[in-house]
């Protein structure tokens, strides 16, 4: 069949039979994939995706507010990837979900939440629309400098910078780097977007722009070693930014304090608590950090740490992924991920949601609230635990 | 917007029905060879009074129904050959109960074989169903609807055998209950002892009404599943091999395979033999019978045990993932299978039809036999692999499978789920008063002729 558009990647759309493992962990307890389980269509379902792509590629559909609605449902979580049966191929998938949004950018027919987000990026440098003076503001009573040689660079990110949730987190983490003695510090209001989710909803042009910029500032400044706060940041800087040129090393925070635990430079006090932990996409699947976060938290006497049904590999996104944090096409019905997640966190007795990404935190911490389960369940950052667990 | 479609989102909201272009496109196909052809809506509904609503609405509207599972049977069956509503069950999708001494559970009409395989993992670890290997995603009820088999097929009969009662909405609207639910709140019974009106509905491919909910026969699962595969190169002797692994009656599961690709397997028939036990003792035991039974085809130098230790996992696997695989033999995205259901000592001649089909058509055949209840008969599938990219190839696995119907039909077969063409090979021979029951049947439950029209219909 011929196509009258062309995908770097389109040469196997048609290979997907649909299925339908994509849309489950590999127990299949309930669907993992959730765009399929907040909107309920086969559409919707990576498959779906698959093959109206295939459709659109050839002419049989055309480019409609649906398909893009369709198209950035996706989180971009890579559950499908990773439960595809197609091992030929299957690594793939992701790639042709991204390559049609830079289609769909380049058409100029992206949804309006999609195109508003690209816009405050462009304008002000965060989705927020909030001044870049401001960018710093949490680092305040954090203990952390300027960056000015240390060993590591802090990267704050948007959320982190500039969301409560995520400057909450951003303060536990910074504040614990500085107590432990880590050598680190912060850009402030030089810090600029990651670009992460620029890139996974097609801007490629202004991820390009973001990454060289990021780029160029981190090597004028010397830095070689980056902790990030966000694990959406590491994934561009750690599998992105080295297509452009970058060579730092750039490590997630948990794993930098996951190694501190282990040479006993942290210690904790007793923390009679019942946690369990929720794996971010891009820590887990995008990254393969699974094992560092439950290392700090099994270190914490008297937590109980207790698994979800759906971790690690299989761990249900937060819904946050794939810019859908800002853009919100899952919206926030009952079967939203966020509030799916919480209902699963719920299920195994605990009574704190371990979090280990910004995104994650809002996400969950707001579903939270949806579900009213605040008296309930509490939405706890790594380090935020870890500051609990420190001796006055 | 039009009445029709201002109803639907009065019954199910907005976000339960669908008449965009994505939607309509994708609903209008299967996975398999056949053509395409457009619903003008698609409806999820939650819950049965929902189902009821809308079918109430088609019979005014005299709108077709296809009622639709995961799509997977591969044939055609939930294509909707004249339009209308297609009807997306796996919104309804819960397990209503599981009843643990008298063994089975009640699932909604949308309820996926994963799903309940993990609820029982977790609450019943000491129970299963048996599990078909098609994917994870379809849904039970669409399975026991066109008469599927699973693991445990050898040893209780087709996946219909196992249902122990139905909700179902009929064409006309009534909600209606099957079996001992009609009397109480048990659902451990879907006929005996009363006339068996399930026969009304299994079989009949959603054209005589939609199961909402379902009862279904749970098994004991065993600590230990093992598997052995023993490895002939002569077809002759594969019904000889069936019959003494019956005999046994302590077979969980026996397939018998075999493929061109990869080298390896050319030229062999692969009988892979599940079997179950409690300790270490019953399966060794089990083991040794299996062994035994098929000792004589060792002495004579016609067939050996291969080794599995490598292959174990993959094959003890509920359902095998990897049997999608075939899709991308040809890079890809495709298969479809005959299956007709018939007596196992013409294995022989099946195979043989199945590689003279490839080669006519130069398609890549992989072939299993299922058997069923013990060995009164068999599933064999004519399984053949294309590449979607290639309708020509698509052209050829089609005129293939139509020929294995014919074979099939002429060999004293029942076709199973057979597409809408399949079904009238198979009503032109069946007998006359058979097809007029059926007629009968079906026009009296369905007088506006709404229900998947086009299939099991008389022309």
């Amino acid at each position: 069949m011929a196509y009258l558009r062309n995908l770097e990647h389109g040469d196997i759309v048609h290979r997907c039979f649909r299925c339908g493992y994509c849309k489950f962990p590999v127990d299949y307890s309930d669907f993992n994939c959730p765009s399929y389980k907040a909107f309920g269509w086969d559409t919707f379902a990576p498959g779906g995706r698959m093959w109206l792509i295939r459709a659109w590629l050839s002419g049989e559909i055309e480019t409609s507010p649906r398909f893009s609605e369709i198209m950035y449902s996706c989180v971009a979580c890579d559950n499908c990837k990773n439960q595809c049966v197609f091992e030929k191929f299957r690594d793939f998938l992701p790639d042709v979900f991204q390559e049609t949004k830079v289609e769909l950018v380049n058409d100029g027919l992206v949804p309006p939440a999609v195109r508003d987000y690209f816009k405050a990026i462009m304008t002000s440098g965060n989705p927020y629309k909030l001044p870049q003076a401001r960018r710093g503001d949490w680092t305040s009573g954090t203990g952390l400098q300027k960056y000015s040689a240390q060993e590591y660079l802090f990267y704050a990110g948007c959320v982190g910078s500039y969301d409560e949730v995520g400057q909450k987190m951003a303060k536990s983490v910074a504040s614990m780097l500085d107590k432990a003695g880590v050598s680190a510090g912060v850009l402030g209001e030089e810090e600029t977007c990651d670009g992460n989710e620029v890139r996974i909803l097609g801007e490629m042009g202004l991820f390009n722009e973001l990454a060289q910029a990021n780029i160029e500032k981190f090597k004028t400044k010397g830095v070689k070693k980056i902790i990030t706060l966000d694990p959406h940041a590491l994934n561009a800087f750690r599998n992105d930014y080295p297509k452009l040129g970058a060579r730092f090393q750039v490590f997630h925070y948990t794993e930098i304090f996951a190694s501190l635990v282990k040479k006993k430079k942290i210690k904790f006090k007793k923390y009679p608590a019942k946690i369990t932990y929720h794996d971010p996409c891009y820590l887990g699947r995008h990254n393969q950090i699974y094992k560092p976060p439950r290392e700090i938290l099994n270190a914490i006497p008297c937590v109980e740490l207790i698994e979800m049904r759906r971790h690690g590999l299989n761990a249900f996104c937060c819904g946050g992924g794939g810019g859908n944090f800002f853009t919100d096409i899952l919206g926030t019905g009952e079967d939203s991920a966020g509030r799916v997640r919480v209902r699963e966190a719920l299920q195994t007795g605990a009574n704190i949601i371990a979090v280990a990404c910004p995104i994650c935190a809002k996400m969950l911490t707001d579903a939270v609230k949806m579900e009213n389960l605040e008296d309930k369940l509490e939405v706890l950052g790594i380090a935020e635990i870890m500051a609990r667990t420190q001796k006055k | 917007m039009n009445d029709v479609m201002q109803s639907l989102i009065d019954i199910v909201g907005e976000r339960g029905v669908s008449n965009a272009a994505e939607e309509l496109w994708f609903y209008s196909r299967d996975p398999g060879v056949l053509e395409p052809h457009k619903p003008d809506y698609v409806v999820a509904p939650k819950t049965t009074e929902q189902v009821q609503k809308i079918v109430q609405l088609a019979n005014r509207e005299k709108i077709p129904v296809v009622p639709m599972g995961n799509g997977m049977a591969l044939t055609g069956l939930v294509i909707p050959l004249k339009g209308g509503i297609v009807l997306d069950m796996k919104r309804m999708n819960k397990i209503l109960e599981v009843n643990e001494k008298a063994r089975y559970a009640v699932v909604e009409g949308g309820t996926s074989q994963g799903v309940l395989k993990a609820y029982l993992q977790e609450n019943y670890p000491h129970l299963r169903h048996s599990i078909p290997d098609a994917p994870s995603t379809t849904t039970i009820a669409a399975n026991v609807a066109l008469h599927g088999q699973g693991r445990l097929t050898n040893q209780y009969g087709f996946n219909s055998d196992m249902v122990t009662g139905m909700e179902i909405v009929l064409p006309t609207g009534e909600i209606c209950l099957i079996g001992s639910p009609s009397l109480g709140p048990y659902w451990f019974s879907k006929g005996p002892t009363l006339p068996d009106l399930s026969g009304l509905f299994l079989g009949w491919l959603g054209t005589t009404g939609i199961i909402t909910k379902l009862g279904l026969k749970l098994f004991p699962n065993k600590k230990i599943r093992e598997v052995e595969m023993f490895v002939t190169d002569k077809a002759e002797l594969v019904p000889e091999i069936f019959y003494k692994l019956t005999h046994l009656e302590i077979l969980e599961d026996v397939n018998a395979w075999f493929q061109p690709k990869p080298l390896i397997f050319k030229g062999n028939f692969h009988i892979t033999i599940y079997f179950t036990g409690d300790t270490e003792e019953e399966i060794e035991f089990k083991r040794r019978m299996i062994w035994d039974a098929l000792q004589e085809f060792i002495d004579s130098k016609d067939g050996g045990f291969m080794n599995v230790q490598y292959t174990k996992d993959m094959l003890l696997e509920m359902p095998q993932r990897g049997i999608a695989n075939f899709a991308d033999v040809p890079k890809g995205g495709g298969f479809e299978y005959s299956g007709p259901i018939t007596i196992i000592e013409h294995f022989p001649q099946y195979a043989a039809k199945v590689i003279e089909l490839a080669k006519k058509y130069d398609v890549l055949y992989a072939s299993s036999a299922r058997l069923i209840c013990g060995g009164h008969c068999m599933m064999f599938s004519i399984s053949f692999a294309f590449n979607r990219n290639n309708p020509a190839m698509m052209k050829r696995v089609k005129e293939a499978l139509d020929e294995a119907t014919a074979f099939a039909l002429e060999m004293g077969a029942v076709p199973w789920k057979p597409n809408f063409m399949e079904q009238q090979m198979t009503m032109k021979k069946i007998h006359p008063a058979t097809l007029k029951l059926m007629q009968m049947i079906k026009r009296n439950l369905d007088p506006q002729g709404i229900m998947n029209p086009g299939n099991w219909e008389v022309i």
